[in-house]
């Protein structure tokens, strides 16, 4: 019996033990999930919650529904991994032995890595929107805001769902010109990066849209500090910006295990080929989702369409062939503009974002980079497909390769 | 892509100013683009910082973020700051002739 461990079941993991459980001869192999929270989240939903769009009841389910026998799940923390030893400890005393390690913690955020930040007025004036708590503290605190200075700023890249900070201010553009406050709200994006986005076609199309909303942009502004009480941030160059409310989106870490462990980079990610998705250090440690050092989004869409072909990669790599480099860095977002609309991107490793149309070239129905109303109700609509087809390991209906055909060259 | 000559070598820089070809680097080069970028004079801790981001290039194929360069040479991100205003994994990426950080996706 061979034992293929996966640490993490959240959108990664459960996918791929979904995936493996329909395809693997289960006779022959034990596969084994560890996880700490018996939830599971929907975590493209944390971004509605604070404008009421989404309830807590609409982004949560539990675990169990998705992994079921003969796959195995166990409730508890990662202690350590020995890789050497090929072996798992874990917070409830347990100790795993495995064959195949898949480790799909993904990242989280650190708030207390910023002075100033997670101190007396955390969930006061200042908020986030990357775990369900955060989200719905802060849909309590936009109900009774009366308006001010709303500065959104991502603390350092990279970070889960880059498009997510743009999404959440253009949705608060929204909210506020629906509850008849905009006028009484000033709306700053202060951002490390030296656009509105990362990559050139993208950043200026985005930072246009961002520009006709009435939203500043405040373009390389590394935070250093938060200080609480005279509700500023300020820069490692000694620009201030005074706020009324703050949304932050904090330093993004993989977790501390794989710091304790060794496995990892300066932000515990673990270093990986990034074609193939393998372990650079250990050639039966492979990691997937938001946990490595790949550079694609960290993001669902990339997770789902890097485990489209890992499974028979993975099956024919334990057979004795070589892996194939399969993973071309895909990812595709819908990105929220507000007013019933949005847009989305589609790109990868080699080719930044352009417009088009997506999936069918010249058809669409989803517009690249181009608002449409469609584009908004796909995302919603989106949310079902996850939660029925997604996480059970079933094909979703999209290319998991990106294609050139549908875009246009600007 | 177009040709530029810097410190009296003739070199292949981008749109945005940065050298293509890590190999054509000098550290002559480096003094002129640091000129550029308003650092009048390298001091020794830019010269750490520099020759840091150019072995970290060498093995990983990019240059360094701002993270990997504090982790990796103990110099505080403030003190980058000072060292290269605004920008520093940017500036030091220029000027030890390597490309744009990627910082994100």
């Amino acid at each position: 019996m061979k034992k293929l461990v996966i640490l993490g079941a959240g959108t990664a993991g459960t996918i791929v033990a979904n995936r493996f459980k329909r395809v693997m001869d289960l006779d022959e192999w034990q596969i084994t999930l560890v996880d700490p929270d018996p939830i599971h989240y929907y975590q493209p939903g944390f971004l509605f919650i604070p404008f009421g769009m989404y309830t807590k009841k609409e982004v949560i389910k539990p675990k169990r529904d998705y992994i079921s026998a003969p796959l195995t799940l166990i409730q508890s923390a990662v202690e350590e991994v020995d890789p050497a030893q090929r072996l798992v400890r874990l917070a409830n005393k347990q100790t795993l032995s495995y064959d195949y390690l898949i480790i799909a913690t993904g990242t989280d955020i650190h708030p207390e890595e910023t002075p100033g930040m997670a101190e007396q007025e955390w969930g006061k004036s200042i908020h986030s929107f990357y775990t369900l708590e955060t989200s719905l503290k802060l849909n309590q605190m936009l109900h009774n805001w009366e308006g001010g200075r709303l500065v959104v700023n991502v603390v350092e890249n990279p970070i889960k769902c880059p498009v997510a900070p743009l999404e959440f201010i253009m949705l608060a553009d929204w909210h506020f010109h629906k509850h008849g406050k905009r006028d009484r709200v000033e709306i700053i994006y202060a951002t490390p990066l030296s656009g509105a986005f990362t990559k050139p076609v993208a950043s200026r199309m985005l930072g246009e849209l961002l520009e006709r909303k009435n939203i500043l942009v405040e373009p390389d502004f590394m935070i250093e500090r938060v200080e609480p009480d005279a509700r500023k941030i300020v820069s490692y160059d000694e620009r201030e910006i005074e706020y009324d409310l703050l949304v932050t989106i904090p330093l993004n870490k993989g977790a501390e295990f794989i710091a304790r462990s060794g496995l990892g980079n300066e932000l515990n990610y673990v270093p990986v080929d990034q074609y193939t998705l393998r372990s650079k250090a250990y050639d039966n440690i492979f990691v997937l989702g938001d946990a490595s050092d790949a550079p694609a989004s960290k993001a669902g869409a990339t997770a789902h369409f890097s485990i489209d072909l890992f499974t028979e990669n993975f099956l024919r790599y334990v057979e004795g062939h070589e892996l194939k480099p399969y993973f071309d860095g895909h990812a595709n977002c819908f990105i929220e503009t507000g007013f019933g609309k949005g847009l989305m991107i589609d790109f990868n490793y080699e080719q930044e974002p352009l417009p088009g149309r997506y999936p069918l070239p010249g058809i669409g129905p989803l517009t690249l980079l181009e608002e449409s109303e469609f584009n908004h109700w796909g995302k919603l609509m989106f949310r079902w497909m996850y939660w029925h087809l997604l996480l059970k390991g079933m094909e979703v209906p999209l290319p998991s390769e990106m294609s050139m055909s549908g875009k246009r060259l600007v | 892509m177009v040709a530029k000559t810097i410190a009296g070598k003739t070199v292949e820089v981008n749109e945005e100013g940065f050298m293509t070809n890590p190999n054509e680097w000098t550290e002559d080069i480096a003094v002129e683009i640091a000129k550029e970028e308003g650092i009048p004079e390298l001091t020794a801790d830019h010269w750490k910082i520099i020759h840091f981001c150019r072995q970290s290039a060498g093995t990983s194929g990019k240059a360094p973020t701002l993270r990997q360069i504090t982790t990796g040479t103990g110099i505080s991100t403030k003190e980058l700051f000072t060292l290269f205003p605004k920008g520093p994994a940017k500036k030091v990426a220029r000027i030890a002739g390597l490309g744009k950080p990627e910082g994100c996706v």
